[in-house]
C-alpha cells in the first residue's frame, strides 16, 4: 500500500502545482457570484436557478478536472520517460495504475470539496441555511460517480495512445451516458432486432452515471434519500470501477514500456 | 562466486506494427554474467541489442524466450529491482518536483524508514554536488544537472548493483568526468557496475570486464586485456570484433 500512496501523493502535487484546477476553480467563482449577484424579474425563486446553473458549473468542471487529469497520467509518464526510472524500483504495475488512480480520485475529491464549500457558502448567503446532510449526500456520491469516471479514463489512456484522442473519447462516453444512458431502455421498446438486444445489452452493460446526480437534493431541499439506496449505490460503482480497473490492470501487464 | 545478474538464451522479438513486415529479432539467444564487484562494460553499436537487454533485466519488456535473474531472483518479479539502482540514456524526472522531494519519493517506494532517508538523501545530495540546488525544481536544471539527480536517484537505495544506460551521453567533459569518479568511487566500495556506452576510451580505463554485442548476439567477453589482445587500444578491437572494414578512398 505504501507504494500505492507514494505515487497517489505525486499526481496530487502535480495537480495542485499545476494551474488547470485553479483556472476552473476561479472561473467558477467567478460565474457563480455575477450570476448570485443579480436577480432578474425580482423572482423570489430565483435562488433555485442560481443552485441549479451553479451545480451545473460544478460537475462540468469536475468531470473536465478528473477525465483531463486522469487521461495525461500514463501517456506523460511515457512520453516524460519518466515511466523507465519508475518502473525499475520495486514497483508493480497494478500499484502503479492503482497509484494512479488513488491520487486522481482523491485529487478530485480535494477539488470537490472546495468546490461545494464554495457552493454551500453562496447558497447559505442567500438561504440563510445549510442542510449538510443533503449536502453530504450530493457531493459524495458525485465523488463514488468520478472514481468510476476516472477508472474509465485510465483504461482509456493505457488503450489509446494520446492523451487528447482519450480524453475526447471519455467525454463523449460519459457525456452520453449521462444525457442518454437512462432513456436506452426506452429505445429499445421501439426497434427492432437485432437492434432492441443491442440496445438492452448497452443499458444494461453501461454505469448509470445518472445514479450518482443528487444536485435536486439540494437545488430542491427535498428529503435525503436512504441510506441503503446510498449503500448500494455506492457498491454500484465501486464495483464498475474495480472491472474498469481490472481491464486497465490487464492491459498494462505486458505492455512493453521503452 | 554466483553472479549477480545472469541472463541464459534470451530471446527478444519485436512484432512489426506494419503487415508486410518480417519480426524483428533484437537479441539472439543472449548469456550473460555478471560477477558481484565488477565494473561491467556492455558495448555495441547503436541497435546493437543494448538498450534492449537493459530493459529486459528492469522488467519493461517481456523476452520472448529465454529467462534473465537479478541476484538469483526472475527479473518479472518486482522484489529483483530491490537492490539495484538504474540510469536510464536520457534522464527525465517529475518536472514539478525539486531534487529532494524526488529522492524522497523514490526513497518510499524502497520502504526506507524517514530518517533513514534524510541521511541518505542529504549524502547523495552532497555526492553529486547539488545540495545549493536541492530546493529548486527540477525544471530549472541544466543537462548536466539533471544527469547528476539521474545518478542520486540510481543511488537513493544505497544498491549493490547499478544499471547505466549511457551514463556520460551528453555530458560536457567535466561532467563525464565527475560521472567517472562516481562510478570509480562505487566500485571503491564494492559495488558492481553494468553500463553501456559508447565512449570506448572510458570503457578501457574503468571496465574490469567487457562484453560487446553486434545485431543482438554476444561477440565476445572478457577482461579489457584479453580483448584488447593485438590491438593498440579498445576501439581498434571493438572495430574488428563487430567486423567492421575501413574503406579507402577511390
Amino acid at each position: 500500500m505504501k507504494n500505492i500512496f507514494a505515487v497517489a501523493g505525486i499526481v496530487i502535487k502535480e495537480l495542485y502545482r499545476r494551474k488547470d484546477f485553479y483556472v476552473l476553480f476561479i472561473v467558477t467563482i467567478l460565474i457563480c457570484v455575477v450570476m448570485a449577484s443579480v436577480n432578474i424579474f425580482d423572482d423570489k425563486q430565483i435562488i433555485r436557478y442560481l443552485k441549479e446553473l451553479s451545480l451545473l458549473l460544478i460537475w462540468i468542471s469536475s468531470l473536465v478536472i478528473a477525465i483531463t487529469t486522469t487521461a495525461r497520467q500514463i501517456p506523460a509518464e511515457k512520453e516524460n520517460r519518466t515511466l523507465l526510472p519508475l518502473l525499475a524500483k520495486p514497483l508493480s504495475r497494478t500499484e502503479l495504475i492503482l497509484g494512479k488512480f488513488f491520487g486522481c480520485w482523491f485529487a478530485c475529491g480535494l477539488a470537490l470539496i472546495c468546490f461545494y464549500v464554495f457552493f454551500g457558502a453562496l447558497a447559505a448567503s442567500r438561504e440563510h441555511h445549510w442542510p449538510l446532510l443533503n449536502y453530504f449526500q450530493a457531493a459524495f456520491l458525485h465523488w463514488i460517480m468520478l472514481g468510476v469516471v476516472v477508472a474509465i479514463a485510465l483504461l482509456g489512456s493505457l488503450v489509446f495512445a494520446a492523451p487528447s484522442s482519450n480524453s475526447t473519447i471519455c467525454f463523449v462516453v460519459v457525456a452520453g451516458i449521462l444525457f442518454v444512458g437512462k432513456y436506452l431502455d426506452r429505445v429499445a421498446l421501439s426497434l427492432s432486432e437485432p437492434g432492441r438486444s443491442i440496445a438492452y445489452s448497452i443499458y444494461y452493460a453501461i454505469p448509470h452515471l445518472e445514479f450518482f446526480d443528487m444536485r435536486n437534493l439540494i437545488i430542491h431541499d427535498w428529503p435525503l434519500i436512504s441510506w441503503n439506496y446510498f449503500g448500494l449505490d455506492v457498491l454500484y460503482a465501486l464495483a464498475y470501477t474495480a472491472f474498469f480497473l481490472i481491464a486497465a490492470c490487464l492491459v498494462f501487464r505486458r505492455k512493453t514500456v521503452n | 562466486m554466483s553472479p549477480i545478474l545472469k541472463t541464459e538464451k534470451l530471446r527478444v522479438e519485436f512484432s512489426s506494427r506494419e503487415f508486410h513486415q518480417a519480426t524483428k529479432v533484437a537479441l539472439h539467444g543472449l548469456d550473460l554474467e555478471v560477477n558481484a564487484g565488477e565494473i561491467f562494460g556492455f558495448l555495441g553499436p547503436n541497435g546493437a541489442g543494448k538498450t534492449t537487454t537493459m530493459n529486459v533485466l528492469l522488467g519493461f519488456v517481456q523476452p520472448t524466450g529465454g529467462t534473465a535473474y537479478l541476484f538469483g531472483i526472475d527479473v518479472r518479479q518486482p522484489v529483483a529491482r530491490q537492490r539495484i539502482g538504474y540510469l536510464p540514456e536520457m534522464t527525465y524526472y517529475y518536472k514539478f518536483l525539486t531534487a529532494e522531494e524526488l529522492l524522497r519519493f523514490y526513497a518510499k517506494i524502497f520502504g526506507l524508514p524517514r530518517a533513514e532517508a534524510d541521511k541518505r538523501i542529504d549524502t547523495l545530495l552532497k555526492l553529486v554536488e547539488l545540495e545549493s540546488a536541492s530546493k529548486r525544481p527540477i525544471k530549472s536544471y541544466s543537462k548536466g544537472m539533471q544527469q547528476r539527480v539521474g545518478l542520486a536517484q540510481a543511488l537513493i537505495n544505497n544498491p549493490d548493483l547499478l544499471i547505466l544506460d549511457e551514463p556520460t551521453s551528453g555530458l560536457d567533459p567535466l561532467g563525464r568526468m565527475k560521472v567517472r569518479e562516481i562510478i570509480q568511487r562505487l566500485k571503491n566500495e564494492g559495488k558492481t557496475v553494468f553500463f553501456s556506452s559508447h565512449e570506448l576510451g572510458e570503457v578501457e580505463t574503468i571496465c574490469d570486464r567487457v562484453a560487446i554485442i553486434h545485431q543482438g548476439e554476444l561477440k565476445t567477453v572478457g577482461s579489457v586485456t584479453e580483448i584488447m589482445g593485438q590491438h593498440p587500444n579498445l576501439e581498434k578491437a571493438f572495430l574488428n570484433i563487430i567486423g567492421y572494414q575501413p574503406q579507402t578512398a577511390p
